[in-house]
């Protein structure tokens, strides 16, 4: 996939003289039928980084994901997303800013009427004004990204389920957006098709230098994430050599009931001495 | 089996009454915004319209006969069969056409509505779509109500006729009514009251079925079991509600067309 076209990566920049971080969350919390899913919850996502969320089942990591994008509202607090309060933000305005975001669902949620053409074309299609053949060019080079050019005219329900992962992100990244959010892309996949997903993310991370949250419960893919950069030269992801000083913008959120218990880097949560965290992780 | 407290239940009927009244507003807000989605609003016309054809053709020429023999049987006793076309025309025109045409189209759209939309919400889809940048009420919901609402008013003239035929062909081979006899008088007690009334209900009716079918497919929950359970709710509901606003809307056009 080429590099990102010039008017998005100038939309990348004014997003970050607007804010100095792509997703801010303040204090939020939510309930579902009097049922708290969420406590004052506050991290902060910066640009081009990658946030890996754990938790437990229930613990309210898909549900971040979902308030992040404004697809539901919390009962108090602030999130902010490309500098745009999504709290305070009617529908119609969020439809905007949801162009600007991508997100890859756990169950794919492609549009099982639609071919995978117009599944990946799908935004382009809605604004309306790209050309025929601009779309035909983007959706060839979004699916060459995730290597499943051959599948085109092919319908969701004819393929496997780590092929339509990859088609969900395929979808997400035709209009380059400046954050993406990833809910449980390995989920119920073998480890071979799981690493050729989180290859691709690293990819996203480490070329475009999206910034993402990515929820997961698989712990191996986060520190694959953590111990892993893509490189260009060679188009494979590689594992970073172990006496060089080279990082990768990756850190790690964890939630427990509701709250979290802990939010830093890899060291910090491999030299934690929090007994659950510990229990967790090993 | 868990008890719901009579306050609980009157909340959630009034929070349902409150949600629908907002889609059925916000499907009638959206055909004044851009973009209109015209592709979607012909595919559904097709689907809705074209495809309900033979059945509204079938039932109402059932219906129109049925018509024709009661009143022929009633009306032969004071020696008056020649009238039974006048009977079936209006029936079928006024009261059965646009009535028969409403519960056809409501047990074959809103079923087929809501459990298309409900399998899109169960599966994440609806939710996609708002991710990806596009109002699910704009795209799925209003060409559905537009499509359904014009589509009702040409079935409901297909109904008409059919029964009308339907009446004729009973009228002949039971009574011996002469066809170009009963046409005749079918057409001629036919005014501009009796026509109105007739074509202003089905587009009622349509919007009706239309907004009870996708309300309960948007907001259908708990998987597959949740979407059969909607499918079922819209129709019972839309049949239900085509019912009971058929004998307002009647009283009312008879109100202010003065017939």
């Amino acid at each position: 996939m080429a590099s990102p076209p010039a008017v998005a990566e100038q939309r990348r920049y004014q997003s970050q003289e607007k804010s100095q971080f792509a997703i801010e969350f303040e204090d939020v919390s939510i309930a579902f039928e009097s049922k708290p899913v969420l406590e004052d919850v506050s991290f902060l996502l910066r640009h081009g980084e990658t946030k890996a969320i754990f938790g437990v089942a229930g613990s309210g990591k898909s549900t971040l994901l979902k308030l992040a994008l404004g697809l539901i509202k919390p009962d108090s607090g602030r999130i902010r997303v490309l500098g745009e309060d999504v709290t305070a933000m009617r529908e119609d305005d969020l439809f905007e800013l949801r162009r600007r975001v991508g997100i890859v669902f756990q169950e794919s949620a492609l549009f099982d009427s639609l071919t995978v053409r117009e599944n990946v074309a799908f935004r382009l299609l809605e604004e309306g004004h790209v050309s025929e053949e601009e779309i035909e060019e983007r959706v060839r080079e979004a699916l060459s990204f995730v290597e499943l050019e051959q599948t085109v005219d092919l319908y969701p329900s004819e393929l496997s389920g780590g092929m339509r992962r990859r088609v969900a992100i395929a979808r997400t990244i035709i209009t380059h957006p400046e954050v993406l959010l990833y809910d449980s892309p390995t989920g119920g996949l073998d480890p071979v098709t799981s690493n050729t997903i989180i290859e691709l993310v690293v990819k996203q991370r480490d070329v475009y230098h999206t910034s993402s949250l990515l929820v997961t419960h698989r712990l191996q893919d986060a520190f694959t994430m953590g111990t892993h950069y893509f490189d260009r030269a060679e188009n494979k992801m590689k594992p970073l050599p172990p006496d060089s000083r080279k990082t990768v913008p990756m850190c790690f959120l964890i939630l427990r009931d509701g709250c979290i218990i802990f939010d830093g880097g890899l060291q910090e949560l491999r030299e934690t001495k929090d007994e659950y965290i510990r229990e967790y992780i090993s | 089996m868990e008890f719901i407290s009579p306050t609980d239940f009157a909340k959630e009927k009034v929070l349902a009454v409150q949600e629908y009244a907002t889609l059925a507003g916000r499907s009638l807000g959206n055909l004044f915004k851009r973009p209109l989605y015209i592709a979607d609003i012909l595919q559904q016309a097709d689907l809705i319209g074209f495809g309900s054809v033979s059945i509204i053709i079938l039932t109402g020429f059932f219906i129109g006969g049925a018509l024709a023999q009661n009143s022929g049987y009633t009306l032969q006793r004071f020696g008056s069969v020649s009238l039974i076309g006048q009977l079936v025309s209006l029936g079928m025109v006024r009261e059965l056409g646009p009535l028969i045409t409403g519960l056809m189209v409501a047990g074959r759209n809103a079923s087929g509505m809501a459990s298309e939309l409900g399998s899109m919400i169960v599966t994440e889809q609806i939710d996609a779509m708002r991710a990806l940048g596009t109002d699910p009420l704009k795209k799925l919901v209003t060409p559905r109500v537009l499509a359904t609402t014009v589509m009702m008013f040409f079935l409901t003239i297909i109904s008409d006729f059919s029964g009308i035929a339907g009446g004729g062909v009973a009228s002949q081979i039971f009574f011996g009514v002469d066809t170009r006899q009963y046409w005749s008088t079918a057409w001629q007690i036919l005014v501009f009251q009796d026509v109105f009334m007739g074509l202003a209900k089905p587009l009622l009716f349509g919007f009706i079925i239309a907004t009870i079918g996708c309300f309960y497919g948007m907001t259908a929950r708990g998987g597959t079991q949740g979407v059969g359970r909607a499918t079922t709710q819209a129709v019972v509901a839309s049949s239900i509600l085509v019912i009971m606003v058929d004998f307002f809307i009647t009283r009312f056009l008879m109100t202010i067309t003065g017939h």
